[in-house]
């Protein structure tokens, strides 16, 4: 469905844009057809940006992203209108995504002008109230109201019928219930689950492991713009192999098993990169003649399905 | 003892009349305790722990007493309250690391802040010196910008500076949530830390992450609407909550080794009610599966064992039975 070939961004920074920040490096993967995929990394990891390239919201520096065999950033006019009926975003904040002046089902008219102009107002109507029922809403409460009279939760299924009336096959999902509250996010997260149960293709972006864990079948870990490990989620949480991941998995903090002291090392500031393993100056397994630092890993498959960048693993 | 707050009853001031944003609450947190408060957005944890230590308008103080240490606090007097505040009680509000003068050196915003105590700065210096050290932090920090640090360098310099005179109680608002999860685990340890230094005393330990106090909070207090709904220690709460939204709350939560497709988890069907004209009684009624007429009264929160405190008529009925 969705394949991501070596996509880099650098972003130009400093007063005369004289300065380079590499937010994404050399990222490859794929989505299939009917399946979640989380994008897990801490902050300014560039698991945003990624999203964002999908969307087409910002150009890509180098690479291709191609949308059932195509490259989508060579659509223009029609053919990218069509794109935007297939693919979907939703983001982190639902009251920013709407205007707080005009009422919530704004978002469904703009679609209806844009889209379906054909659409009687009746024919649509039902339209829209069948995607509410189908994301969990009564319509009967939450239409004609304005966005601060709606809760996050609601507004936030509002964007997810609103990307089902299109009929996507791709949503990407960014951070979208880290704002919800714990007793509504994970209605939330069962609806995505359920969407996927019907064929929709998710790209779960979040930092929450736990999150991830529940809804998908593979993930995907970021640092600082690179993948240093994807695969099965099952193998990467149960038997992590980079030692980025291994520090995650064992500082999140869980319900069933308490924090061991002193498995993490907080180590300064990192410092600029020139080429190298991005996780270098805080690994604790890093070489230290310098071999990790003078050599950027590349994935390889160590075990069927799971695939890590780290000198560790022949082949890397 | 350390702190005792007594039916403290605090309401927002607004044009459409009081928000209720927390009712009667009794608790106590005892000497060299890690209270967790825990709760969803709005439901009156931060304005709780702030209505310990800085109650401005619009808040008003309804009623309620508060003791630290014995002695009670005036709460309710902003002037009087300057000789408790920073030196017998503490606070990290939320999003402090960003509130940092960005135009002042570390050092300076230190010391101005110690000054307002009537400390020297150069008395203290080497006391701040060690401890610097102890949370892994040069002291060239003390000469540079905030914006030259990274969000956890803030968070331990914000920690250091907030607990630098040894109050009795830290009040710690959700210090946690804008950090990476190496970062999280950290800065929790370092508050543990500071028990063990004796830098603080006791701590208040405000976040909507059960999870992060499981691993290092003594004990846990459920806040619900505004309404204390459970307090006990926190194997208690996690293993065996008795109040019904603990309950829902607890089983609502994904963690790692929880799939969608194994073990499908609910949430709690519908939202909290709006503080402004609250329902009467029991707040969480209108989402409890097993709300029953009684819960039209306010339950009062009371021991139903050792340590364990509920509000909920249902497990009271459950409790006398057995």
């Amino acid at each position: 469905m969705l394949e991501l070939e070596a996509v880099s961004k650098v972003y130009r920074v400093g007063t005369f844009g004289g300065k380079e920040l590499r937010a994404v490096h050399r990222v490859s993967f794929d989505v299939q057809d009917g399946e979640v995929v989380s994008l897990i990394g801490e902050s300014g990891s560039g698991k945003s940006t990624i999203g964002k390239m999908i969307l087409r919201l910002i150009p890509i520096s180098t690479g291709r992203i191609l949308f059932n065999g195509v490259d989508i950033s060579t659509l223009k006019g029609v053919a990218l209108k069509a794109y935007y009926r297939k693919v979907q975003g939703v983001f982190q904040d639902p009251f920013s995504s709407y205007n707080p002046i005009f009422k919530a089902d704004r978002v469904f008219r703009i679609l209806q002008q844009e889209y379906f102009p054909e659409l009687s107002r009746s024919e649509w109507q039902d339209r829209v109230e069948n995607a509410l029922r189908a994301v969990g809403l009564n319509p009967d409460q939450v239409l004609d109201k304005f966005p601060h009279q709606l809760s996050g939760g609601q507004l936030q299924r509002f964007l997810i019928a609103r990307a089902l009336l299109l009929g996507i096959q791709f949503l990407v999902a960014d951070e979208i219930i880290s704002m919800l509250d714990a007793s509504t996010r994970i209605d939330v997260l069962n609806l995505l689950a359920d969407l996927k149960a019907e064929g929709l293709s998710i790209l779960f972006i979040t930092h929450d492991l736990s999150l991830g864990y529940y809804i998908s079948e593979r993930a995907v870990i970021l640092y600082r713009g690179c993948i240093v490990e994807m695969g099965l989620t099952d193998k990467i949480y149960n038997h992590p192999l980079h030692p980025y991941t291994r520090m995650l998995m064992v500082s999140v903090p869980r319900l069933d098993r308490k924090w061991k002291e002193g498995e993490v090392q907080l180590r300064g500031q990192q410092s600029e990169l020139a080429g190298g393993c991005v996780y270098y100056d805080r690994c604790p397994e890093a070489d230290k003649d310098g071999s990790c630092r003078s050599h950027e890993p590349v994935l390889v498959e160590v075990e069927p399905g799971h695939f890590v960048a780290c000198k560790l693993y022949p082949g890397a | 003892m350390s702190l005792q707050v007594e039916e403290l009853t605090v309401y927002y001031q607004t044009l459409k009349g009081d928000v209720r944003a927390l009712e009667e609450a009794t608790f106590r947190v005892a000497d060299g305790e890690i209270m967790g408060l825990a709760g969803e957005s709005g439901c009156g944890k931060s304005t709780l722990a702030n209505s310990l230590i800085l109650l401005k308008p619009p808040m008003r103080l309804v009623k309620g007493r508060v003791t630290l240490d014995g002695e009670e606090l005036p709460i309710h007097d902003m002037e009087r309250m300057n000789s408790y505040r920073f030196e017998r009680i503490s606070i990290i509000p939320q999003y402090a690391m960003n509130a940092l003068n960005p135009t002042q050196k570390i050092g300076k915003i230190i010391a101005d802040l110690v000054r307002w105590r009537q400390v020297d700065f150069d008395d203290i210096l080497p006391e701040l010196k060690r401890r610097l050290d102890l949370v892994h932090l040069s002291y060239d920090v003390l000469d540079m910008y905030p914006i030259e640090l990274s969000g956890g360098m803030k968070q331990r310099v914000v920690m250091v500076l907030s607990t630098l005179l040894n109050p009795s109680l830290l009040l710690a608002d959700e210090i946690t949530s804008a950090l990476d999860v190496s970062s999280q685990k950290a800065v929790m340890e370092m508050l543990v830390s500071f028990r063990g230094w004796e830098f603080v005393r006791s701590v208040i330990v405000i976040t909507h992450d059960l999870s992060i106090l499981y691993q290092v909070a003594d004990s846990i207090l459920i806040m619900y609407a505004g309404q204390l709904a459970e307090k006990a220690s926190t194997v208690a709460i996690i293993r065996a909550p008795r109040h019904p939204y603990t309950r829902m709350l607890i089983s609502s939560l994904p963690e790692v080794g929880v799939k969608h497709a194994e073990r499908r988890l609910t949430g709690i069907p519908g939202t909290p009610p709006l503080l402004l004209n609250p329902p009467e009684g029991c707040r969480f009624r209108e989402r409890c599966p097993v709300a029953f007429e009684k819960c039209v009264d306010v339950p009062p929160f009371i021991q139903i064992e050792p340590g364990h405190f509920v509000a909920c008529w249902k497990e009271f009925e459950t409790n006398a039975r057995a």
